[in-house]
């Protein structure tokens, strides 16, 4: 009995193990806090008026945004558009019809594949199909597209965990009550389901808003004289213009840079916020 | 003495081996109270889910035999179970609102069967309501949502659902299992009085019950129909020794 | 009747689209392999497959040695996972055994939040903030190295990291950890001796998870890694310059000419990819439903 193993008790272990944990957990999370300080305090300079609904000008050192907030804007409904009718159906197929098959097993699989699948090989993908093969031409309906298959596994999980959380009792009154199964679907089930699925696109479409590499050769473009006229133009795109303007384009101003990054996350986080509290009323308003 | 369902040979077996049913002969006496009692796992359940076609939903391995309602056998694949279903309604042990205002779950089965004019819908929640005797509570706040309601009054709504619908044969599992005696009351005299014009199949959750309110009864045991008959006679005095061991309570 | 007989028709037509839902993913899946095979595959045979084993990559000159930028993706993915596998375990544990109620409430959605940036964002401030750190702290001739990558992508892949170790470790059945309090053991004990054991496969699965999604990290690792497509000396494996396979897409994919031997060449980096991203997959499924069978057998 030395004095080490006075020391090296389970308690004091403890205590020094818990320690090390909150450290990693503190240099994890700090840097995180540390950051939207930053950001904020170097970026809120350079947002005004202006900023947002301007269009740049001296090679995009000056003036505002505007193409690429609305770039930005028009991608993420275009994404809307492709992505979430047919990640619904999708979701409801697998929820309410699908059986235990070798086929449905596949179909997941496909699902986590493709969710795993890196952003930049999508933008060869859409590059491959969407602007050579069926000629879209660099476009946003070529990089909405992109975006869209993208998307999608993100929809379809979560509009599926949200539908199967509805109860099955109510499937099964329902269906005793002479509905048929499609009838119960849709006048009870998705409805009931309906936060979780929206609060589930959003979080898609989010992610979709910040993507870079899917956009790079399908759909974005750095300096257009003028606002894209129809989905068969390309267009600017914050995420993209933050990459440009950071990388290769000489005497940039500090301000600008972290304005657009700003206006970025300000799209981005808005988007969550709004999907959380929609998902917190909703458990606040549930009937079951 | 006119049959409304005839069970003939009826074999009903689930892949996990559970409440099967072997050889069933039945017959249901129309606009009168059937009672299926016996201990759990006897196959009452499994009966009432074979005869509104609710066992599709489950895990069924075979089912043979013919049940006969209406001049045809409802166990054919032909058969369209949807329409069936709208004859033969059901209650559950647990009253399950669906998640929608008191007047929408009652006219949920019309409107789904196709239903749109308000006034039809008005008078079918009213007329289902008084049915059920739960109009007086609730007249005046039927856009409440349902789960707002007593347990008590969410059975007697689930009850006016299925009358919304004006069923030939209404199947009931259990219906006062969570409820308290007063509304169990309700419940046993609500169903004497309906039983006038529609014939009820009810598995009690108890033989008191049984005895209070079967015209017929039928025990089950272990899947299969041991005794039927008049609900007074079975009960007094039954053919079968397990039968009246079983009603005397020396087993459970 | 009629009426009956249209409603049967809409159903039926509502319900085959289901199904045809239904079956996107594996359409899709089946599409980006027919696509990126058209365009990458032919370039077998035009060159032949010794050339791009090489450890020249100069297709200005015809040299397409893809083997600098595999062992970019390689170098820089193992220091990532370097850092996120103690940093994201630590902070899992601690979130989801340690911290009090209040503070997981506070922690759970800072992590979130990280998991929610905009690569591009964090690739921004790796070139602005990160990278002249490094540079002035190491002395360093540039800070655009594989370590400010690896730094980088092994933060942003702690959240993976933790939201799938966390799911894990809260999956231990209670009683468990019950057993071994009752019997004396710390919490610390159970923590290491019992819990962390019993959620083995979700934390692999955190980790092959991790892994694919920082090979795919593409505009971050792009912006602070250099633009250097060489394989760095053993010594300075870290502190040099170097391009991953993301990073050669993205930054030549815009000046190639369409169908040009660099442009497939480029498609077939991306194949590469792609059955990188498969495998890893693969094997994230294999252990999460191996393991799922096996403690259904112990529990029976």
């Amino acid at each position: 009995m030395g004095h080490s193993t006075i020391l090296l008790t389970p308690r004091n272990k403890q205590r020094v193990g818990f320690a090390i944990l909150a450290i990693c957990t503190v240099v994890t999370v700090l840097p995180i806090i540390a950051l939207g300080v930053y950001i904020l305090v170097q970026g809120l300079p350079g947002i005004s008026w202006e900023f947002i609904t301007r269009m740049p000008s001296d090679g995009m050192r000056a003036g505002g945004i505007l193409p690429a907030i609305l770039g930005t804007f028009y991608l993420t409904l275009g994404t809307a558009l492709f992505s979430i009718p047919p990640g619904i159906a999708a979701a409801i197929y697998l929820a309410e019809y699908a059986g235990d098959t070798r086929a449905t097993r596949l179909i997941r699989i496909a699902m986590i594949n493709l969710a795993g699948i890196p952003s930049v090989v999508y933008g060869l993908f859409g590059l491959g199909l969407f602007v050579l093969f069926l000629q879209f031409g660099t476009s946003i309906l070529a990089a909405s597209l992109t975006l869209s298959i993208m998307t999608l596994p993100v929809i379809i999980s979560t509009a599926e965990e949200a539908l199967r959380s509805v109860p099955v009792s109510f499937r099964v009154v329902s269906i005793s009550l002479g509905a048929s199964k499609w009838q119960t679907v849709w006048r009870i089930v998705l409805p009931q389901a309906l936060p979780g699925v929206i609060t589930g696109c959003i979080l898609g479409l989010e992610r979709a808003a910040g993507e870079t590499a899917p956009i790079l050769f399908t759909g974005a473009a750095f300096f257009l004289p003028r606002l894209p006229q129809s989905p068969f133009d390309p267009t600017m795109a914050l995420p993209y213009h933050l990459f440009v303007i950071s990388t290769q384009v000489p005497g940039m101003p500090v301000k600008i840079q972290y304005g657009t990054v700003l206006v970025l996350l300000v799209f981005v986080l808005s988007m969550n916020l709004i999907a959380t509290v929609i998902r917190s009323r909703a458990r606040a308003r549930r009937q079951w | 003495m006119t049959a409304k369902i005839v069970i003939r040979n009826l074999n009903v077996n689930y892949q996990d081996g559970t409440e099967s049913l072997r050889n069933i002969n039945l017959d249901i006496e129309e606009n009168a109270i059937t009672v299926l009692f016996g201990p759990a796992g006897g196959g009452k359940s499994t009966l009432l889910r074979t005869l509104n076609r609710l066992n599709d939903l489950g895990d069924l391995e075979t089912q043979s035999g013919q049940v006969i309602f209406n001049g045809v056998n409802i166990l054919e694949p032909g058969i369209d179970v949807i329409e069936l279903r709208r004859k033969i309604g059901m209650v559950f042990s647990r009253p399950v609102p669906l998640p929608l205002s008191i007047y929408q779950n009652i006219s949920y089965p019309l409107e789904v069967a196709g239903v749109r004019s308000k006034t039809r819908l008005d008078e079918a929640v009213e007329k289902a309501l008084r049915q059920a005797v739960l109009w007086d509570e609730v007249y005046d706040r039927l856009s409440d949502p349902a789960h707002a309601l007593s347990g008590g009054q969410q059975q007697r709504l689930c009850i006016a659902r299925v009358l919304a619908l004006q069923p030939e044969v209404i199947l009931l599992d259990e219906p006062t299992s969570a409820l308290d005696p007063i509304s169990t009351a309700k419940v046993e005299e609500l169903l004497c009085e309906i039983s006038r014009e529609i014939t009820v199949i009810i598995a009690p959750h108890n033989t008191q019950q049984a005895a209070r309110i079967g015209d017929y009864a039928a025990f089950f045991l272990q899947g299969e129909l041991i005794e039927y008959g008049v609900g007074k006679h079975i009960f007094t005095r039954p053919k079968d020794k397990r039968t009246q061991d079983y009603i005397e309570g020396r087993f459970g | 009747m009629l009426a009956a007989k249209q409603q049967n028709l809409t159903e039926l037509v509502i319900t085959r689209l289901i199904q045809l839902a239904g079956y996107l993913s594996i359409l899709f899946v089946g599409l980006i392999c027919i696509f990126l095979l058209k365009e990458g595959l032919p370039v077998l045979f035009e060159i032949p497959l010794v050339r791009f084993l090489q450890t020249t990559w100069y297709p200005i000159e015809g040299y397409y040695g893809i083997l600098p930028l595999l062992t970019g993706s390689l170098i820089v993915t193992l220091g990532a996972i370097l850092i996120a596998l103690p940093l994201g375990l630590g902070t899992a544990i601690f979130i989801s055994e340690v911290a009090p109620n209040w503070a997981k409430e506070i922690l759970k959605p800072l992590v979130e939040l990280l998991a929610g940036m905009p690569s591009v964002v964090l690739g921004f401030i790796g070139i602005l903030v990160l990278s002249p750190y490094l540079r002035r702290l190491l002395d360093l001739p540039t800070g655009l190295t594989a370590l400010t990558g690896s730094l980088l992508l092994g933060w942003v892949a702690i959240p993976t990291i933790v939201s799938v170790a966390e799911d894990a470790l809260n999956n231990v059945p209670p009683s468990y950890r019950q057993a071994a309090w009752a019997l004396g053991a710390t919490q610390w004990q159970t923590i290491w001796g019992i819990t962390l054991p019993a959620a083995r496969s979700g934390v692999l699965t955190a980790v092959m998870l991790a892994v694919g999604r920082v090979i795919g990290e593409t505009m971050a690792v792009m912006m602070v890694t250099g633009n250097a497509p060489y394989i760095p000396s053993l010594l300075k494996v870290f502190i040099s310059p170097i391009r991953t396979m993301t990073a050669t897409i993205a930054s030549e994919m815009g000046e190639v000419a369409k169908g040009s031997t660099h442009y497939q060449t480029l498609f077939l980096i991306g194949i590469v990819l792609f059955l990188f991203s498969l495998i890893i997959n693969i094997i994230a499924v294999t252990i999460s439903s191996r393991r799922l069978k096996r403690s259904e057998r112990l529990l029976s």
